[in-house]
């Protein structure tokens, strides 16, 4: 079977998979990035008990492994009355790890912004919440971009493994396809190709794109 | 609700999690070595003046910087049979491991050495020193404290990366867990205990990783 | 503790200073920056702070626009108390809300300009009326351009701090500041950052409202001619405390302490 044939037999299942990929992709990133948010600035909050949480959240989700935690909320959550579909705690343990590395990317970025920008938003007599929303997260959003871009790229490499769960991505569609032809290196590589385009072409320029936005809405460009 | 921890049974399979946490901290072990190695290789074949090569390492650092572990393990262990070479699932399971995190050192060793002034390398020029003599005098011993943070984040990345070698059965932590899971079909205290292992060793070394940095910094005179 | 029923709740009669500092304490740890300062500006005057550096003239800017907490005594402003509150008949320290609330009377320019990177200079001055003072965006736009027109920048208005020079971006402070019309403006090392050749495109701005409006201010500077030609008066900081204070003539001329006058001397071979 010449590669060509292999991709005619196999190609539609590798594109549901890749759109199914997609989509845990999507909705990984949205919560990865409200809970990095909400956790970063909560580690950076004077309330001793939001504080302790924010900080338990992000130690306990960086000193596990994403699979841990991945079977963890699939196997384990139902015995505490939460069953989540598959589908769902697929996307909420990626989103969930990569937010607690977003966190400290959000904590670091906030607290990089010069001290001056605090003290004149105070002198112009802001409120915290003003201080925060429309002086500091404005220029904090600018400096956290280019990391995120590589944590973002982690995210669609981590959400190969809600395979494992049996959604059915790209990576569980190419093992699947292995299983029943034992073409490997067409099976595997296939995907590895697809993810490869996705992360180079696809997502890497993305993010170079909002960098260069953002940067010109900020007045750099 | 059915959620009942359940002690004694977390003391009977306890002894087994700790021995599989051995195998756990081999494979990150030997996969860290074959990193640290090979990322060297491979930022080293990028500053060479030798255009095709550098490109071929920065493109195979960019392939494997862009496509899941998992699914380099599951290749590396599934091709190798296609075509007559059968490899047991730890070598090529610390294969995957350690050419995927030598793609991640090598751009560490890069930035670290990136880090170097300009300057410094002048001043060898200057001093009329042999290039060994240039890195192994100047440039690697500044380089190297940036580099540390980098290196200590990779070797907490790739213990916490282990579990992902249960897919092709290397007999790890998660595997362990998994195999407790389907012979007791209980599942809340083998994959929390897992959890807790894991914790249990990556918080510390992080810690213990900050010092090491601290130390070295000192060491070399540099605050 | 100290003890607060010694304070009055609120300054009160016919000469009521915009701003009084009633024996006002910062230390950090061991170090005293500020030891028992009694200070009063009129409404309307111009006072200038020199002295070396450590002397605690920064300080005492800061604390007034309570980016600084203090450690002992009131800051009243307008006859309010600023740091304080009353309750139950004594003082306590003040809350965020009543520090919000007599913070308003206040502005302040920095060394550092502190513009709003992300926003253009019309945007910077709009940002404090439209979300502060709850000004329609419309009127908060017309009070901004009168004052960017004020300090020159009107043709500039729609550029981003990073392409504006920093004594263009200084003169943007100043609008910014001014567009919350404080009663009291603070400048704090407004030149110090600049280049030498744009350093009077700033002092000018400074003396055209000293001359056109009835602001109180409160200066820091380095510019000794400069503090000398607006000042009401001038107040020469040593170690923590007034050493001297002045008209700005007879300090200059006849300065009546050792301190003073070793320091304006090194000052003169400086320049």
């Amino acid at each position: 079977m010449s590669y060509w044939e292999f991709l005619q037999t196999y190609g539609v299942r590798i594109l549901d998979g890749t759109a199914v990929t997609g989509i845990q992709f999507l909705f990984a990133s949205a919560v990865a990035i409200a809970v990095a948010l909400i956790a970063g600035l909560g580690k950076l909050s004077s309330n001793l008990l939001i504080r302790s949480i924010a900080i338990t959240y992000i130690e306990i989700f960086r000193g596990t492994s994403l699979l841990v935690q991945l079977y963890w909320i699939f196997f384990v959550l139902p015995l505490f009355g939460i069953t989540l579909p598959k589908f769902a705690a697929g996307f909420l343990s990626v989103g969930m790890n990569v937010g607690a590395y977003g966190a400290e990317l959000v904590r670091g970025a906030i607290q990089s912004v010069p001290k001056g920008q605090w003290e004149a938003a105070l002198a112009l007599n802001m409120s915290p919440a003003q201080r925060m929303r429309r002086v500091i997260l404005p220029q904090a959003f600018l400096l956290m971009l280019p990391p995120w871009g590589n944590l973002i790229i982690e995210l669609l490499k981590g959400t190969a493994l809600v395979s494992l769960i049996s959604v059915a991505d790209l990576m569980f569609q190419s093992k699947q396809i292995n299983a029943s032809t034992y073409l490997s290196a067409q099976s595997f590589g296939t995907a590895l190709i697809v993810y490869y385009i996705l992360a180079r072409f696809l997502v890497t320029p993305f993010m170079r794109w909002l960098e260069r936005v953002m940067a010109r809405r900020l007045g750099r460009g | 609700m059915s959620f009942n921890w359940r002690w004694d049974f977390t003391f009977e399979i306890l002894p087994r999690l700790l021995w599989a946490t051995l195998n756990t901290l081999m494979a990150a072990g030997v996969g860290y070595a074959i990193a640290v190695v090979l990322g060297l290789v491979l930022a080293l074949a990028q500053r060479t003046g030798f255009r095709p090569l550098t490109q071929l390492a920065r493109e195979f650092v960019e392939f494997i910087r862009s496509t899941p572990l998992v699914l380099q393990i599951f290749f590396v262990f599934y091709v190798g049979p296609q075509f007559g070479i059968r490899l047991s699932p730890w070598v090529s399971g610390m294969v995957a491991i350690g050419l995927h995190y030598s793609a991640y050192l090598s751009e560490v060793y890069r930035g670290g050495l990136e880090s170097v002034p300009k300057g410094q390398w002048e001043a060898c020029t200057a001093l009329n020193m042999t290039s060994r003599q240039t890195y192994f005098r100047v440039i690697i011993p500044q380089a190297l404290p940036p580099s540390l943070a980098g290196m200590g984040n990779y070797l907490v990345g790739i213990l916490k990366d282990t579990p992902m070698l249960s897919v092709i059965g290397v007999a790890e932590l998660m595997h362990t867990a998994n195999a407790i899971g389907s012979e007791s079909y209980r599942f809340l205290e083998p994959y929390t205990l897992v959890g807790i292992i894991f914790l249990a060793i990556s918080l510390p070394t992080a810690g213990l990783i900050r010092l090491f940095e601290i130390w070295v910094r000192r060491k070399l005179g540099m605050r | 503790m100290e003890d607060m029923s010694e304070y009055p709740l609120e300054l009160s009669g016919d000469n009521v200073p915009m701003v009084r500092f009633m024996n006002v304490t910062k230390s950090y740890g061991e170090l005293v920056v500020l030891d028992k300062l009694d200070l009063d500006i009129a409404a309307g005057e111009m006072v200038t702070v020199i002295g070396p550096s450590g002397s605690g003239k920064t300080t005492v800017l800061r604390m007034l626009m309570t980016l600084e907490t203090i450690n002992g005594g009131v800051i009243c402003v307008d006859g309010q108390p600023l740091t304080h509150m009353p309750k139950g008949g004594v003082l306590v320290p003040a809350d965020a809300r009543h520090l919000r609330k007599i913070r308003a009377s206040i502005g302040m320019c920095f060394q550092h300009f502190n513009l709003f990177p992300h926003m253009t200079a019309l945007q910077n001055c709009m940002e404090g009326p439209v979300q502060v003072l709850g000004l329609s965006k419309q009127a908060a736009r017309e009070r901004s351009e009168e004052l960017l027109d004020l300090v020159g920048m009107i043709d500039k208005k729609d550029q981003h701090p990073s392409r504006l020079s920093g004594g263009q971006q200084q003169r943007v402070a100043i609008a910014r500041a001014l567009a919350m019309r404080p009663k009291v403006m603070l400048f704090d090392e407004v030149t110090s950052a600049l280049d030498p050749e744009v350093i009077g495109e700033v002092t000018n701005v400074i003396r055209k409202l000293v001359s056109e409006h009835n602001l109180t201010m409160l200066m820091v500077t380095h510019q000794m001619g400069f503090a000398r030609d607006i000042s009401d008066r001038i107040c020469f900081f040593f170690g923590g405390r007034i050493e001297e204070q002045g008209p700005p003539d007879e300090l200059f001329a006849n300065p009546q302490r050792d301190r003073t006058r070793q320091f304006l001397s090194a000052v003169k071979e400086a320049v």
